[in-house]
């Protein structure tokens, strides 16, 4: 929530400066041009497809106008600076901007032809599809075993109790954290250390046997070692699901991803080959991104 | 360089001031505390000293002479003679035999020292056993309520005592015998009120609150958690809502005797419930709690942490399963806290109880919800009030009473915040 309400200030604060140009220590050439998107925003194999994406804050508009493919089990990174939409625009794709009053969708997004924002569509239904990770580690203040099975449990995925441990094994062993917790299900989850919660964390959206898992931000509340994990994690769950991913750290961007698309005051500048676009950037924006000019 | 020192200088002295006003801003809050305590602390060694002779009881330990032909009777099973028969000779009889000094002439001298009741309870005796009749029984009676102030307050100025010097010079004979005696007054946790004091007792009170208590619990526990739940998470945020919230935020500042006034007029006047009884009081009671209980936990909704909502959200919970799952667990130490003070804040509640006719004047100890009683804070309402001296200490063993209650209801509300807290 708080994540978002810092997105709306700011973006408020760049309105402002929408229609003027560009400090000088920007590029003078670096102007985006709304709508238009430069590399290969789309893809043959799309799970998701987004056309004319538009996001509102009342008056605001935190998205502008984006197309964008999301090809079927690829890890595709969201990178930019702060405030430029890319957390806002990863909520869309579960709907958890709902729960926001001001904030409403335009534009047409689905998932595999199914239009996500039909108001006949059960928003359940659909974040059992589309399962998220969040920021901080956020575990339910219950037992590890409680965590796991609590998705399932709802959705009536087992209707035993053998075949709920059965779940709550695997999604352990899948997020890398069976061996560790093993001997200690009943314990509660809030004792864990944080690398360790987000991991269950993880485990918890993947319990659900989600096609889509959404990352906002998931190591920026860890140390490189617990995040180094998370990442192999990631990569290893990029064979059997789609991973969208916001982070704020490149090279985690370059480490997991296999494409990566630039992010710039609620436009979609750049989408390209992760390798491409940190060698050679098409965009002027992305390449004063990349190499730290600004952001 | 001497710039430097100078204001190392000037930093030191800013220092001093700066430690000076601390421990200035320290010694304001233990003044502060100290005030409320030694309040506190007076409050109570008052009440103490004028309540703790109320649970003691003055008592005659009589050897009486139950002879049929003075009582008038000669068959303790006949209902018709026993209520025809005199216990209140026996009685005479027995106290006389203790006092060698007393002649026959100062018979209404003697009377005036057995409790009026004692008769009654001799009487009871009988009917029980009637086989006791023609024999010589060692019984214990109440003693009078003056010779009951007599023998506690004997050198109270606050205490005017109502024997006269004879009485006084038979009772001290009598306390040296051990016929008059004093120990722990079971009668007042025994009995419901009484015009007399020293047969006077808190159940009927207490009864009345408990029954008070649990309409109030029952009623308003569930509507004021249903209320916070629906305004917090599931009512849409309009002009509506806002007026509620300004209008609930209002009800619990409300002055207690409107909604005594209230149930006056809805729940007796218009709905035709009977005066006196512990449903309309709890009723009454409700509608005071309510806010309290509603504002509390809205309070501890709030403090759930969004990032709960958001996990149970994200892995597909509808907005009912987060609510019943994940928010209300985690709230429910604050609301049940809020509930227990809202319910502690009840059981001390006076005015609006008058209105509603609380304040009768009941002897019996009420059976169920319908019948009348009274509660524990217009007891001592009612005591405070007494002409009768003895009734003050009554006063007084009845707030000890009911602060014990109160204070028992807070440590739960405490326990409970420590047991359920849980944390993230």
């Amino acid at each position: 929530m708080n994540t978002m309400n810092a997105t709306v200030t700011s973006e408020a604060d760049m309105s402002e400066t929408e229609n003027t140009p560009l400090p000088e220590t920007k590029p003078a050439e670096a102007t985006i041009e709304e709508g238009v998107t430069v590399g290969q925003p789309f893809a043959d194999d799309a799970k998701f497809q987004l056309r004319n994406v538009e996001v509102l804050y009342g008056e605001n508009r935190a998205i502008k106008n984006i197309s964008l493919d999301i090809a079927r089990n690829e890890v595709i990174a969201f990178i930019g600076p702060s405030g430029c939409g890319k957390s806002t625009f990863l909520r869309c794709l579960n709907r958890m901007n709902d729960s926001i009053d001001i904030c409403s969708v335009k534009g047409s997004l689905q998932l595999e032809g199914q239009d996500l924002y039909d108001p006949k569509r059960d928003v359940v239904e659909l974040r059992a599809r589309v399962g998220m990770v969040f920021q901080k580690p956020n575990p339910f203040p219950k037992s590890i075993y409680e965590n796991v099975a609590y998705g399932p449990r709802i959705h009536g995925l087992a209707n035993r109790k053998s075949d709920l441990d059965d779940i709550v094994e695997n999604s352990l062993r899948k997020a890398g954290l069976w061996e560790e917790v093993k001997d200690r299900l009943d314990a509660t989850a809030t004792g864990m250390s944080g690398g360790q919660q987000q991991r269950l964390c993880i485990a918890r959206a993947i319990a659900v046997s989600p096609e889509v898992v959404l990352m906002d931000e998931p190591c920026s509340a860890l140390d490189p070692i617990a995040t180094a994990k998370v990442e192999e994690l990631i990569a290893e769950l990029s064979e059997s699901y789609t991973i969208v991913i916001v982070t704020h750290s490149m090279q985690q961007a370059a480490r997991v991803s296999h494409r990566t698309a630039y992010f710039h005051l609620g436009h979609l500048v750049e989408v390209n080959d992760t390798n491409k676009v940190f060698t050679s950037p098409e965009h002027e924006l992305t390449e004063s991104y990349i190499t730290g000019r600004f952001g | 360089m001497t710039d430097q020192t100078s204001q190392a200088e000037l930093v030191r002295q800013s220092l001093k001031r700066r430690y000076r006003k601390e421990r200035r801003f320290r010694a304001y809050g233990v003044i502060a505390i100290a005030i409320a305590l030694s309040a506190l602390v007076i409050l109570f060694a008052d009440i103490i000293g004028k309540g703790s002779a109320g649970f003691m009881k003055t008592t005659l330990n009589l050897e009486v002479e139950l002879d049929g032909e003075m009582m008038y009777l000669d068959d303790a099973t006949d209902e018709r003679q026993i209520k025809m028969a005199d216990f209140v000779e026996p009685l005479i009889q027995a106290l006389m035999k203790e006092l060698p000094s007393a002649s026959e002439s100062d018979r209404s001298a003697v009377r005036d020292l057995i409790n009026p009741y004692a008769s009654v309870t001799l009487r009871d005796a009988l009917k029980e056993n009637p086989d006791w009749l023609n024999t010589s029984r060692s019984m214990t009676f109440l003693a009078h309520t003056d010779v009951d102030v007599f023998v506690k307050h004997a050198g109270d100025s606050a205490y005017s005592i109502k024997l006269t010097e004879q009485q006084r010079d038979w009772v001290n004979q009598l306390v040296e015998k051990g016929v008059v005696e004093t120990s722990f007054n079971d009668t007042f946790f025994k009995n419901g009120d009484s015009r007399d004091p020293s047969k006077a007792g808190i159940l009927g009170a207490m009864i009345g609150s408990l029954l008070t208590m649990v309409v109030t619990l029952a009623l308003s526990f569930p509507i004021g958690v249903a209320a916070a739940i629906y305004l917090e998470e599931f009512a849409p945020q309009n002009k509506l809502t806002d007026f509620i919230e300004v209008n609930i935020n209002n009800l619990a500042a409300v002055p207690s005797i409107i909604f005594g006034l209230l149930g006056l007029a809805v729940f007796i006047n218009l709905f035709g419930m009977p005066r006196s009884v512990p449903v309309v009081g709890g009723l009454v009671l409700t509608l005071m709690t309510l806010p309290t209980i509603i504002i509390s936990s809205r309070a501890a909704i709030k403090s759930v942490p969004p990032s709960i909502r958001e996990a149970a959200e994200g892995i597909g919970a509808s907005k009912m399963q987060v609510v019943l799952h994940h928010v209300l667990p985690l709230a429910m130490p604050g609301m049940l806290t809020g509930s227990i003070i809202g319910m502690a804040q009840a059981l001390g509640e006076t005015a609006p109880l008058l209105l509603i006719g609380m304040v009768a004047f009941i002897v019996d100890v009420p059976n169920g919800f319908f019948d009348s009683a009274t509660v524990l804070p217009v007891q001592v309402f009612l005591w405070a009030g007494s002409p009768e001296l003895a009734f003050i200490e009554r006063a007084s063993a009845a707030i000890m009473v009911l602060l014990t209650f109160l204070i028992g209801m807070n440590a739960l509300a405490i326990w409970l915040r420590k047991r359920l807290e849980r944390r993230w």
